[in-house]
Parts: structure tokens; C-alpha cells; sequence
């Protein structure tokens, strides 16, 4: 179809059809002889100061950490190669997870991606790194960050097999964030009996009852009972005291 | 031919066109030296790699406005008209027009490239000027070319904008849709695969001219800047016989 001001085709001349037709065939010959492409992975630079990012964000300092978390957690699939995270330098992505955090300290992706993505990783010492980088940044805002520490604690029980170290992090979710719900702060007693630190737990657990912070009816009667099961297992049991082999609790009685 | 190319060129200079990219290469330059004193490490080449891919874009940007707002100008003023009115074919007013703005657009990449000479290694420099100079041509006449099929400057620049993003971004797409990253539905994949290879055939691989890295890691050779020639001549070539094809068919 012609449109009204247009002429038709056959008042184009022939050489500049001819030129067309050949440039356009010229050039998805030569695009069709370039090599292809080649993906290579590129290795994670240091991130830039959280002060210079301040200037670049011009005002909006939590849209650059926004976009600089997207970055990072790209990283691992950038065109066409896909980098496993055993092959990421994991100290420079705790580098990058901690001027995300001081871009914009409320918020939690960062926390998220440290104790939950990046701990995914197959290789102990690369967990250990950011677990320890999860309690890192909570010390500083504990009120706010205490759920994070809590997954790493039992992170640190189950996978890393480090009872002192989940004993370490639920003391400090028990003393440090007050903010944090019961179960959280409860944690070290479970870890404490779990771990045969019987007569520690009991103190705790019955100091917690004695104490009066717990209100709800229904964990106040799990918690008894739990108790009461503690002490009986004591009794069935006298030798179940530190019955594992190498007790790993700090700071425990002997 | 020759005479528009000449007008072109006073055009140019009679509305301060390089005298606006020069304001714009100081500002990258001061950005860049602001860039280089917040750099903890690697300062020389944050400098050069800020300034180089900052005055690429400038030049493009600028460039290509001008062109725009130029031929869109003519038409408004009823010179096109004038012009044609003389013995002259309209693909010699294209090519006069095109001569110009490859004029302008060397004398842009000399005026972009002339610090790096300074701040980076000699030859690695003069590499990245004569590929930006390519560069520039291809944009100048898809520009022509735009603004001759469009004849308006909103839908012209908007095109430009879009093929010049996709050109620069085409080699990352490509890889991007060659590697299964969620690993399901092959067939979409490989029809997305197709599609994106069958629009590289037709698109200047942009992204691999007048690159950054040649100024820091290493120089890439004149061999490179012979294919960035090969694909400019080649591009610019299609892009003015599509804009002649157009030309040819409008009723003035």
C-alpha cells in the first residue's frame, strides 16, 4: 500500500536499490564471519567507599543500595557464564554486603543474602566467613537484625556442627536484643540441653520462668513441662551431663 | 556535493557546535578528575576510563541532536526545497549532507580523543580516536537516515536513542540468551536464541568499538580498528541507501 505523499518503489533509481539490497547482504555476510561473542567471567572489584557512593546516589542513598544489591546478587550470573558461589571471593562480597548496609542501614536484603544465600555455599570456611559477618552486623543494630543471627545460630548448630559458636551467637541474641521475641532468646537453652549442658539450661530456663517475661499460657506450660522433663531426664540419667565428648560450650559449668 | 558538504560544515561553526562539545569534554573532564581524587586505588585509571566512555556518550548525544535538529530545521524553513530546487539529484544532497556531518563527527572524535593522548599510552589513544570517529559515522548516518524517514525529531530521536542502546548492548544479549539460566522451556529459549543472532546480522556491533579497555588493559591493535572500519563503511553504506530509498519516494 502507498501512502498518499509517497512515491512508488519504481521511482527509487536501480543503483540505489542495488546499493541497498548489496550492503545489506555485505553486512550480514561480514556480521555472519565475526566470531561469536565470547562470555568471561569477571572477577568482583572492591566496592567503592560508602562516602563516595553518597555522592554519586545524589540524595538517595537507599535506591543506589537497592541498585547495588541487585548488582551484586547478578554477579554470580553475568552474561552468559554463571559463576558458582564456591568461585566468588566471598571476602569481597562481604565488603560489598557491608557498604550496602552502610548505604542503607534498615535495610534487610543484604542481611537476607548474607545468611541465607551466600551461606548456601559448599565449603565450610566461605560459611564461617559470612556467618561471622552476619554477627559482625549484628552487634551493631541487634534490635533490628536479631532474625538473621538467629537462622546463622542454627546454621552454625546443624551445618557447620559448632555448638560454641551456636551457643556464642544465641547468648548474644539473649543479651543483646531485647527487641527479639522469646523463642529467639530462648534459643541457648535448647542449645545448652541439646548439647548435655543440662544444669546451665535449667538455671536459664527456670530464671526465665521465675522472671515473669513470659505471659502467654500455652508456652508458659511448654516451657514447664519442659523443665520438668530436664530435671527428670537428670534423674534418669545422672551421667547425661555433658554427655558429648568434647563439650564445646563456652563459659559452661563443669 | 562538495558545496553542501562545505555548508554543512559552516553550519556547524556558525551555531558553536564545537564550542558546545567542548564545554561538554571540559565538564566530563572535571567529572572524571572529581572521579579520580574519591578513588582510594587505581586512581589514573578510573580518570581514563570515566573520561573515555563520558566523552563517547557526549559525543554520540550531541552529534546525533545536532543532525537531528539540523535537518529538521531545513525542512521547517522550507531549504530542502530551496536546495532541490537547483540541479541536483537527492542523492547528492544526502551524500553533500552526509560528507559534512562525517566532517563534523572527525573533528568531534579528534577533540574527544586529543586528552586521552595525554593520560593514556600513544598508540592504545590513537586506536580509541579513530574508532570513535568510526563510530560517530555510523551514528551520523543513522541519524540522516532517521530523520529523513521520520522528518520529525521526537520519533527520530527516540530511534536513534533505541538503536544505538540495542547496538552497544546486542553482544551481552546475545550471551545472555546462549546460557540457560533458570534451565527450563528450550524451545522459547531457542527461539529467543534465534531471534536475537537474526538481529545481530543486521546491527553494528557497536560495543566493539572505541572500548574503554583498550586505554587501560592493553592496546587492541590496528587490526581491530580495520574491522570497526570494514563494519562502518559497510553500515554507513546501508544506512544512505535506506535513507535515499526514502528520500527518493517522498512527494515534496
Amino acid at each position: 500500500m502507498i501512502a498518499r505523499d509517497e512515491r512508488p518503489v519504481a521511482g527509487v533509481p536501480r543503483a540505489v536499490l542495488a546499493i541497498l539490497a548489496a550492503a545489506l547482504a555485505l553486512q550480514m555476510a561480514w556480521q555472519g564471519t565475526q566470531p561469536k561473542p565470547v562470555a568471561r567471567a569477571a572477577a568482583l572489584d572492591t566496592p567503592p567507599s560508602v562516602a563516595a557512593l553518597r555522592v554519586a546516589s545524589l540524595g538517595e542513598p537507599i535506591a543506589l543500595a537497592q541498585l547495588a544489591t541487585l548488582y551484586l546478587q547478578a554477579f554470580d550470573n553475568q552474561p552468559g557464564v554463571s559463576i558458582p558461589f564456591r568461585n566468588l571471593d566471598y571476602s569481597r562480597v562481604t565488603q560489598w554486603l557491608a557498604t550496602i548496609l552502610g548505604l542503607d542501614p534498615l535495610g534487610q536484603y543484604p542481611m537476607l543474602m548474607a545468611a541465607q544465600v551466600y551461606t548456601q555455599v559448599p565449603d565450610a570456611a566461605r560459611e564461617r566467613l559470612m556467618v561471622e559477618f552476619v554477627h559482625a552486623q549484628f552487634l551493631q543494630d541487634p534490635n533490628r537484625r536479631w532474625r538473621w543471627l538467629a537462622h546463622v545460630t542454627i546454621m552454625a548448630k546443624h551445618r557447620l556442627h559448632d555448638d560454641a559458636l551456636a551457643l556464642r551467637y544465641a547468648r548474644d541474641i539473649a543479651r543483646l536484643a531485647p527487641a527479639a521475641p522469646t523463642w529467639a532468646r530462648q534459643m541457648q537453652i535448647f542449645i545448652l540441653e541439646d548439647i548435655g549442658e543440662l544444669e546451665s539450661a535449667k538455671i536459664l530456663l527456670g530464671g526465665l520462668l521465675a522472671g515473669g517475661e513470659i505471659r502467654d499460657e500455652r508456652e508458659l506450660h511448654f516451657l514447664t513441662e519442659r523443665l520438668e522433663g530436664m530435671k527428670n531426664d537428670e534423674k534418669q540419667t545422672p551421667t547425661t551431663k555433658n554427655r558429648h565428648s568434647e563439650p564445646s560450650a563456652p563459659g559452661s559449668k563443669p | 556535493m562538495v558545496t553542501l558538504a562545505r555548508f554543512t560544515l559552516l553550519e556547524a561553526l556558525r551555531t558553536r557546535l564545537l564550542w558546545l562539545f567542548l564545554v561538554a569534554l571540559a565538564a566530563v573532564y572535571g567529572a572524571a578528575y572529581f572521579a579520580q581524587e574519591l578513588a582510594i586505588t587505581e586512581s589514573a585509571r578510573v580518570q581514563i576510563v570515566f573520561s573515555a566512555t563520558a566523552s563517547r556518550i557526549a559525543a554520540v548525544f550531541v552529534l546525533s541532536l545536532y543532525i537531528l535538529t539540523s535537518v529538521v530545521r531545513e525542512f521547517n524553513d522550507k531549504g530542502l526545497e530551496l536546495t532541490l530546487s537547483f540541479d541536483l539529484r537527492r542523492a547528492d544532497y544526502i551524500l553533500g549532507r552526509l560528507f559534512g556531518f562525517m566532517l563534523i563527527a572527525l573533528a568531534m572524535a579528534l577533540l574527544a580523543g586529543v586528552p586521552l593522548w595525554i593520560l593514556a599510552p600513544l598508540p592504545a589513544a590513537l586506536q580509541w580516536t579513530c574508532a570513535l570517529a568510526l563510530e560517530l559515522w555510523i551514528v551520523a548516518a543513522l541519524s540522516l537516515f532517521c530523520v529523513m524517514t521520520f522528518t520529525q525529531l521526537m520519533p527520530a530521536a527516540s530511534f536513534v536513542a533505541g538503536f544505538y542502546l540495542l547496538a552497544r548492548s546486542l553482544s551481552a544479549i546475545q550471551l545472555i540468551s546462549d546460557t540457560s539460566v533458570v534451565g527450563f522451556n528450550v524451545q522459547s529459549r531457542q527461539v529467543m536464541g534465534w531471534l536475537v543472532d537474526a538481529l545481530a546480522l543486521v546491527l553494528p556491533a557497536l560495543d566493539r568499538f572505541s572500548q574503554s579497555a583498550w586505554l587501560v588493559d592493553g592496546a587492541a591493535g590496528w587490526s581491530a580498528v580495520g574491522a570497526c572500519a570494514v563494519q562502518a563503511a559497510l553500515y554507513s553504506t546501508l544506512l544512505v541507501a535506506a535513507a535515499m530509498f526514502d528520500f527518493y519516494r517522498r512527494n515534496l
